[in-house]
């Protein structure tokens, strides 16, 4: 009679139970939905709108078709911005891949002391904000002939570059930047890759006779293939989005000046400094094309698709 | 035989520490640097060869660093906007991962991919209408209207549904259910206590993302009052005249505090950068 009753109980509770959790289930990733409806979701096909149509920010919006792309695709800045941010893209980010990797392998090598230490300092970088960053590169960067950057060239026997208002002097001391603040982030990536890797492999490879250099790149490479998409991944859409360092780096002529102008840059004066809203929104669906093309090439090439199509055309 | 060989192998462990110790001293340098700069009278800049040795000025420098922007007001916004930020992240992230990680209702699967493809959606294209959002709500040049874009943070959801479904077993819900515990008293007396060290990673992983935001506190704040610290950094090379000494100084009292913070957790902190990311 006791058994009975309770599985009764049981039964009843269960089936009003399974509708509680849908409940529950729904409720709570409600505050999810909602920011992203208001933050997330809304601004970003507002911003589409936005790209066609003329707008100061104050006065009436006129539907203007697709006059800001053209205005925008036919702006010569606009495409120095593009060069701008590709080439300090790939100069900032392309050393760190190589780098990354050489640190993290030797990170993990098995008689290597102070291990830890040599992590914490790589890594410490990536804890300082990009505008601490920017100012300290500006510091060590700086026009003036005594700047130590500068110094350092003079005892090479070069001569003195204008880091601030040069056409690769500002790119270089950026990308220099860019790579300082980020090669540890990528190592400590790296570095889980590799300790993911089973010990067996590279035991195996021992036994038959493979060296230290051959076991890096027939094992640790290929092996690291996920992480090294992930980083390519990281890596371009952050450069793409590049901002605060040359924002900062450049201090008062950060908006007045081209060299080092990027897409978000370019975006920024439009719509904060020139209050054209129209023309910065068609700006921000541009980048968000470009983004997505040079995430989708980026990621194919590091996943060696190129290579994977060749050898099975052979 | 072998010993040619070890001594090769000596020579290679030699080259190996040489090099991680030079990437080592350049990664430091730059810290270094700052430091004898913040120390350093304005003129030390001229020198040539340059200072490297740290002068006498650390309290002077930052008293020019107090009479340029309100240094201490600036780290505490940035504090409050962070502190606050974290918190309303945490408590959305657990409590959607959990109903993802845990609950069987219609549309799940689909919903939890939406929550995944809202983290290709680049920042800057919401800028300018998150902008006039903010501005509408009257919260333009205000610290919650730096904070509200940061509530949104799908890496957290997902975060949160892998540590739910990998920590919290489905008999202690089932047993507490059979107890008659509410689902928000299962969330509050059960998961939480289990997923508090998945609280520590994704909040070091906010909380130091939006210390160092810039773009969106730049273009919110206006009035010096509300400044973050990053904003109130990034005034200091505004000036006419240019006091490299004043403006590391700003640099070094802004970053000593994370600095010190990083170096005492330093294994939790890389722990939860490396699994933000890779996971």
């Amino acid at each position: 009679m006791a058994a009975i009753n309770h599985s009764k109980v049981k039964k009843k509770r269960f089936m009003s139970e399974e509708k509680k959790d849908r409940v529950s289930g729904y409720l709570y990733i409600a505050p999810f939905f909602i920011i992203f409806a208001i933050i997330g979701l809304y601004p970003a096909l507002f911003s589409i709108f936005l790209g066609f149509q003329k707008w100061n920010g104050l006065g009436p919006m006129t539907f203007v078709g697709f006059d800001n792309f053209k205005v925008v695709l036919t702006d010569p800045l606009f495409w120095k911005s593009v060069y701008n941010t590709i080439v300090m893209g790939i100069m900032g980010t392309a050393p760190q891949l190589v780098f990354g990797i050489l640190f993290a392998y030797l990170l993990n090598l098995a008689f290597l002391k102070f291990k830890n230490v040599f992590r914490v300092t790589i890594f410490m970088p990536y804890i300082t904000s990009m505008v601490a960053v920017a100012l300290i590169f500006s510091v060590l960067f700086s026009d003036h002939e005594s700047s130590l950057a500068n110094y350092v060239l003079t005892l090479a026997g070069l001569d003195p570059v204008h880091w601030g208002t040069s056409e690769w002097g500002t790119k270089i001391a950026i990308s220099i930047m860019v790579f300082w603040r980020w090669v540890g982030y990528n190592t400590i990536i790296y570095l889980a890759g590799i300790q993911s890797i089973p010990n067996d492999l590279y035991e195996a490879a021992t036994i038959d006779g493979a060296n230290k250099f051959q076991q890096l790149f027939y094992i640790t490479m290929p092996m690291l293939k996920p992480f090294i998409i992930l980083t390519v991944f990281t890596s371009t859409v952050g450069a793409l989005q590049l901002f605060s360092e040359p924002t900062v780096f450049l201090g008062t002529s950060a908006f007045t000046r081209d060299e080092a102008m990027t897409i978000v840059m370019y975006l920024y004066r439009d719509a904060f400094k020139l209050q054209s809203f129209g023309t910065a929104s068609a700006t921000a669906i541009i980048l968000l094309v470009l983004i997505t093309v040079f995430v989708a090439i980026n990621t194919l090439i590091a996943s060696g698709y190129g290579r994977k199509k060749r050898g099975e055309s052979e | 035989m072998s010993k040619p060989n070890g001594k090769k192998v000596s020579m290679s462990k030699i080259l190996i520490y040489l090099f991680l110790s030079l990437a080592s001293l350049l990664s430091l340098f730059p810290f270094y640097w700052m430091f004898v700069m913040a120390t350093s009278p304005s003129s030390a800049y001229n020198t040539i060869p340059p200072t490297l040795k740290p002068g006498n000025l650390l309290v002077e420098n930052f008293q020019k660093v107090l009479g340029q922007v309100d240094f201490f007001q600036a780290m505490w916004n940035s504090f409050v906007i962070c502190t606050i930020v974290t918190l309303v992240v945490l408590f959305i992230s657990s409590l959607a991962g959990f109903a993802f990680a845990k609950f069987k209702f219609p549309g799940k699967n689909v919903l939890f991919m939406l929550v995944l493809t809202t983290m290709i959606i680049p920042p800057q294209l919401g800028l300018i209408p998150q902008f006039f959002l903010v501005s509408k709500a009257g919260l333009l040049d205000t610290l919650p209207g730096v904070m509200v874009v940061f509530f949104l943070n799908p890496l957290g959801i997902f975060l949160m549904r892998q540590y739910v479904s990998e920590a919290v077993p489905d008999e202690l819900i089932e047993a507490a259910k059979l107890d008659g515990c509410s689902n928000f008293k299962i969330y509050r007396s059960i998961v939480l206590p289990i997923i508090l060290p998945a609280f520590a990673t994704l909040g070091i992983i906010v909380f130091t993302a939006v210390w160092g935001e810039f773009l969106w506190q730049f273009t919110v704040l206006r009035d010096p009052e509300n400044y973050t610290i990053q904003v109130a950094l990034a005034q200091l090379s505004n000036t006419r005249n240019i006091d490299f000494g004043m403006i590391m100084s700003g640099v070094f009292w802004a970053t000593v505090p994370l600095l010190v913070i990083f170096l005492a957790f330093n294994r939790l902190f890389i722990s939860s950068i490396t699994e933000g990311s890779v996971k």
